[in-house]
């Protein structure tokens, strides 16, 4: 049944066709297993919740589900949320985001290690 | 170099340190150094807690596991309340809730979540990529059997399939049955049978 | 005897813990859990008022009809109070 008109969500999948289960799989990274940290450290202290990070990980779409890594949608997610709590602004992220930019084109280069 | 980009389990990595530097992994490392600046967390505790990650693994349920085929009172506990018996061997699932779920000759019991991929990550670590897909998503209620065909599970005749959807608080671990001719066995040689797929019911225990 | 319930057909916007495919499906009640806070406003930092979280189960025939795999297998999920109602 078509999602769109019966009003169901695109994450709300169960019973879904779909192809067979993939057995690829992947250790994750320093800066991913940072991410898992990040939203463990941040909800435990009570800044947002586990409901917040999938209402924003189902707001932004199936299209970030298909295109984006696991990790990639959790911290924007985490982000999203603390802005929206106030622990972070906007602005702030994005200065900072430009500072580790300009120190060098590689994660090990731009995170100091 | 030919072993560059394996890890210690022989899985290739995700592109990191060395590779160039990402939108997101930008976004990482701001948004953590500002809540390192802001008081909200420190460089000590993000560390502690990567480590505390990398210190469960699947060996937790199958302590769990092995405990409860050899320890009457234990296995009765973990069914009754297995958030508070899976505490007391130093396994707490914080916030969460846990269920036991039991296999046995007549029911095999399998986890998934629909909606996102909720998973007993203190007992059995970060689920697998598989886990997460949309395939097991969405097939797993509508056609275990299938599903369970796919991972070479065969159930004899007569056995009922139970699929467990974790749509809320509570997370699920299943009690795989014991497999014969281990009555020698003591608990950490059953724990070398249990394997991660076993507990989430995708899979079956190791024979001796 | 196993207390029968009905999920709630309603289909609202926003973030809900309740599958789209068990909407509407009559279970029976295996165990109660809670109370838990309301997870539709967990989702936007507001406070939640606390219900019972009931594990419903159904049979594979009650979820898919025609089209199930093997009717007698089962389907249990855990789904908040004020989206069941109570069936005779």
């Amino acid at each position: 049944m078509d999602k769109v008109e019966t009003g169901r969500r695109w994450h709300d999948m169960g019973g879904d066709a779909a192809g067979p289960v993939p057995d690829a799989q992947h250790d994750f990274a320093l800066w991913e297993k940072r991410v898992d940290a990040l939203m463990v450290l941040c909800s435990g202290k009570g800044h947002f919740t586990v409901d917040g990070l999938r209402r924003v990980l189902e707001d932004m779409g199936e299209e970030a589900f298909e295109t984006m890594t696991y990790y990639e949608r959790w911290i924007a997610s985490v982000s999203q949320n603390l802005v929206e709590a106030g622990v972070i602004t906007q602005s702030e992220l994005a200065t900072r985001m430009e500072e580790v930019a300009a120190r060098g084109p590689t994660y090990g280069e731009a995170s100091g290690g | 170099m030919p072993h560059d980009h394996l890890s210690p389990s022989g899985h290739p990595y995700r592109p990191d340190q060395d590779h160039p530097l990402t939108y997101w992994q930008q976004m990482e490392i701001a948004l953590r150094e500002l809540l390192i600046e802001k008081g909200v967390t420190t460089a000590a505790e993000i560390q502690s807690q990567i480590e505390a990650m990398d210190a469960r693994t699947p060996a937790n349920g199958a302590a769990v596991v092995a405990r409860a085929w050899t320890d009457p009172s234990f296995r009765e506990a973990l069914m009754a309340d297995a958030s508070e018996a899976t505490r007391g061997m130093g396994f707490d699932i914080g916030p969460m809730r846990l269920i036991a779920v039991e296999n046995t000759a007549e029911v095999h019991n399998m986890i998934v979540c629909t909606l996102c991929s909720c998973y007993p990550r203190n007992l059995l670590g970060l689920p697998p990529d598989w886990y997460k897909s949309r395939a097991y998503r969405s097939r797993t209620v509508r056609e275990p059997r299938k599903v369970l065909a796919e991972f070479g599970v065969e159930l004899p005749p007569g056995t009922t399939v139970r699929v467990h959807d974790s749509t809320a608080d509570m997370r699920y671990i299943v009690i795989p049955a014991r497999p014969a001719g281990t009555e020698g066995l003591d608990a950490a040689a059953l724990a070398a049978l249990v394997t991660r797929d076993s507990m989430i019911g995708t899979g079956l225990p190791r024979q001796p | 005897m196993a207390e029968r319930v009905r999920v709630s057909t309603r289909m609202p916007i926003g973030h809900v813990r309740t599958p789209a495919y068990l909407r509407g499906k009559t279970g029976v009640i295996e165990r109660t859990l809670g109370p838990f806070p309301d997870p539709e406003r967990l989702a936007y930092g507001q406070e939640a008022q606390k219900f019972p979280l009931r594990r419903v189960r159904f049979t594979m025939a009650e979820v898919w009809g025609d089209q199930a795999e093997t009717p007698d297998d089962t389907l249990d999920a855990e789904i908040y109070e004020h989206w069941l109602e109570r069936v005779e």
